[in-house]
């Protein structure tokens, strides 16, 4: 294995693209640590991928390759370190049942007591504590009925790696039109190697007859540390997603560069909710997950609307910025977001809107909490077009800080290529003390019961946009993430 | 009953309450007067469970329960209330939202049905006429953006709200001008009755002639210099404190 990328461009130029023979030993499980061309090649071969789609893979890497790894600002007290991304194995099959824990028994009880506090049902602690799933759970028949559902509405939902098998000419039409490959580094890097994901396709006219959640829920826990997300809503369509979930995810992986492409036509509607909650790494910061997404949303059609909803509590680091390019005239974007960081978690996330038709409107709400020795990092962008006749923009940038160790950071850039823009923006700094939480105290309401009552009321316009039982269990998980951070 | 022993408390080891013993019975009105810096606002934070001070010796009784085993949300729902010389504003949460949790939690750990939506409000109604607050404000964040008199009137609605048996008052007359002390002190009597009793600190004699104590105390340096009746403080509004401090404490 190399570490020098240009030794790897040699080896190129020498043609010798079958240097570990992966191609042809396709039934491996796993591949080593490094990347080149061949690994590229062998995750290709292993997902019987068409030729066009492996040369669109190595245009990225290609492109990649002459990329420069982005500087974010990053806080003294938690330096992250290069990453070495021939240190990471790009492909690994998904861990059979032999490796898996036989029942809830074998679980770190620690685990089990989280989901318990998150409210996590029953039948799901099993499938997300990773035990083999047909023990306790029949998924297979459930994700059955989920999909014969969805099929009599001429919904198509499924992995992304079955979408390139079943229907090559949605994905060949769509993949890359919002996010092109070589977008920025880390898309370019995910362009190159992703493994798996989710692909969406709603009908003309249909409206998405339920959440798509709850099978990803339960199905698409291993889908790995670069994922692939493609949905189309073609004119007039209606669809709600929601991506993750409240269970703590843990994963030996640090990297995760994901991306995210949402694409509406005229008169469609687009409503993609996150709960990102990733493992944050320990109370010093050792460990925890580099979280780096690509999420970014076309409003295609007239009258179309996208809306990004997102709550962040995980993860050790976090970029990210899901983004609506409005395109259609009177097309709509929304972004609401709750990120939190405690301990040594730093979250720099936030949204772009670009104007680009006329009477085009946005809406951001943006909350940032704070505690331990958390920094948290709103970066916006509201960007009106000459073209963008009546745009108008509406932003809320809201910062708390609980005690006196975090940090809170705004920048937001407004750009204007048209007079008649109206754009508003509001933002708040509030501090949540001891003497906050001891008046809380005086009349009677307990130190964790004033923290949640305090957050809740704080986050309470995100949290609305959440579908009614994901955002009861964002709320316990907003809690639990806080519990013992002030007082 | 409100009985306080030999209480001593200091903060940062500094010694600020030098061994007070106050008694309360039920149904009286006590006021506790005293220069700048004595340590009233101390004994009252003390009294609530504020944890940046230690109590290194002494009691404090409430009804047969000893509050310095509870937790201050505790003490809470025990029976006692502290009025805030300084109430802290709460960001993002309406004060209608924060004493109906606040009721409920108290009413829970006393045993008590939750009120429902109906009930709550109603009382809400009821207890904010008897200090003529704006009912506008209850749809506010807590204490945001209120008027320093809007403050203390709340302090008194939110007393009123969670019924205590022992109330404590912590210079809820200063900033006010003689309309709002009316008011304010108007509230606090219509709450006077046979099994509450008040502690009312304050810096000067003007609140009492509206809430007529039965006793008033002066505190100088964390002890309690002399101790009379409300004549008491007639007589230091027209000496000032300086006689007391000259060290002629004498005991009534
Ligand atoms: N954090 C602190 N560290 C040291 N001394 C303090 C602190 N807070 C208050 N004090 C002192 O405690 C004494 C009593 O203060 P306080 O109870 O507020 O008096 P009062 O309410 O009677 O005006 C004062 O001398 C004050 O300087
Ligand atoms: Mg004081």
């Amino acid at each position: 294995m190399t570490t020098d990328p240009n030794a790897t461009l040699d080896q190129w130029a020498e043609g010798s693209d079958y240097r570990w023979g992966f191609v042809t030993d396709i039934d491996a499980d796993t591949v080593p640590p490094g990347l080149d061309e061949s690994v590229i090649r062998f995750i290709s071969a292993k997902k019987n991928e068409p030729e066009w789609l492996l040369e669109w893979r190595l245009k990225a890497y290609e492109r990649w390759l002459k990329m420069e790894e982005p500087e974010w600002p990053h806080f003294p007290d938690r330096p992250y370190g290069p990453i070495d991304y021939q240190a990471i194995s790009y492909y690994s099959a998904p861990k059979s049942d032999e490796d898996r824990p036989k029942s809830l028994d074998e679980v770190d009880p620690k685990l089990l007591e989280t989901y318990e506090k998150l409210g996590i049902p029953l039948e799901e602690r099993a499938a997300l504590a990773g035990v083999a799933v047909d023990a306790v759970f029949d998924s297979v028949s459930v994700a059955t009925t989920f999909r014969d559902k969805l099929k009599e509405h001429g919904v198509i939902f499924c992995s992304f790696s079955e979408a390139v098998q079943d229907h090559p000419e949605l994905v060949k039409k769509y993949l890359g039109t919002v996010v092109p490959a070589a977008d920025n580094y880390f898309a370019a890097l995910n362009s190159a190697v992703f493994t798996d994901g989710s692909f969406v396709y709603i009908p003309k006219g249909v409206r998405c007859p339920m959440e798509l959640s709850t099978y990803f829920r339960i199905n698409a826990l291993n889908t790995g540390q670069f994922e692939r997300t493609l949905i189309v809503a073609d004119e007039g369509a209606y669809v709600s997603y929601l991506e993750g979930c409240t269970a703590p995810q843990r994963d030996e992986n640090q990297l995760h560069a994901a991306v995210v492409e949402l694409i509406a036509m005229e008169d469609a509607e687009i409503k993609y909710s996150t709960i990102q909650n990733w493992y944050p790494g320990d109370e010093n910061g050792v460990g925890g997950i580099y979280n780096f997404v690509t999420k970014r949303g076309l409003c295609e059609g007239d009258r179309s609307h996208i809306s990004w909803t997102q709550v962040e509590t995980g993860s050790a680091m976090t970029w990210k910025y899901p983004s609506c390019i409005l395109k259609g005239d009177d097309s709509i974007g929304e972004f609401y977001s709750v990120a939190l960081t405690n301990h040594r978690q730093q979250a720099d996330t936030g949204t772009k809107m670009v104007h680009i038709g006329k009477n085009t409107r946005s809406n951001i709400v943006s909350k940032g909490i704070s505690a331990g020795y958390g920094h948290n990092t709103y970066r916006g962008l509201v960007n009106i077009r000459r073209g963008a006749v009546n745009a108008r923009n509406y932003t809320q940038c809201d910062s708390m800080l609980m005690g006196e160790t975090c940090g809170a950071h705004t920048f937001p850039v407004i750009e204007v290529g048209n007079d008649t823009a109206h754009i508003e923006h509001e933002a708040s700094t509030s501090k949540i003390g001891e003497d906050q939480i001891f008046y809380c105290n005086q009349r009677g309401i307990s130190p964790e019961d004033a923290v949640s009552m305090i957050v809740n009321g704080f986050c309470r316009e995100v949290l609305a946009e959440l579908p009614m039982e994901f955002a009861v269990e964002a709320r316990k998980l907003l809690e639990v993430s806080l519990e013992d951070s002030v007082g | 009953m409100l009985q306080i022993t030999n209480l001593h408390a200091s903060i940062d080891d500094t010694p600020i309450l030098r061994g007070i013993d106050l008694t309360i019975n039920d149904g009286e009105v006590h006021s506790l007067m005293g220069p700048n810096g004595s340590g009233k606002s101390t004994l009252a934070k003390v009294m609530a469970g504020d944890e940046a001070y230690e109590v290194t010796e002494g009691s404090i009784v409430l009804n047969g329960q000893d509050l310095l085993e509870l937790d201050p949300h505790e003490r809470a729902a025990a029976g006692l209330f502290m009025a805030f010389q300084y109430p802290v504003e709460i960001p993002g949460v309406t004060m209608k939202y924060f004493m109906r949790t606040a009721m409920n939690s108290v009413r829970k750990n006393r045993g008590q049905e939750e009120l429902d939506a109906y009930e709550y409000l109603s009382v809400v109604k009821e207890r904010a006429a008897t200090v003529k607050l704006d009912l506008e404000l209850l749809d506010r964040p807590v204490n945001g953006g209120f008027s320093g008199g809007e403050k203390k009137r709340a302090e008194i609605f939110q007393m009123a709200m969670l019924e205590p048996s022992a109330c404590v008052l912590d210079e809820t007359d200063s900033g006010l001008d003689i309309d709002a002390l009316r008011i304010v002190a108007e509230g606090v009597n219509t709450m006077r009755s046979p099994d509450r009793s008040f502690l009312v600190i304050t810096h000067y004699q003007r609140l009492l002639s509206y809430i007529v104590p039965d006793v008033v105390h002066v505190l100088v340096d964390g002890k309690i210099a002399r101790t009379g009746g409300k004549e008491l403080a007639l007589e230091l509004e027209e000496h000032g404190y300086s006689l007391i401090e000259k060290g002629n404490a004498v005991d009534a």
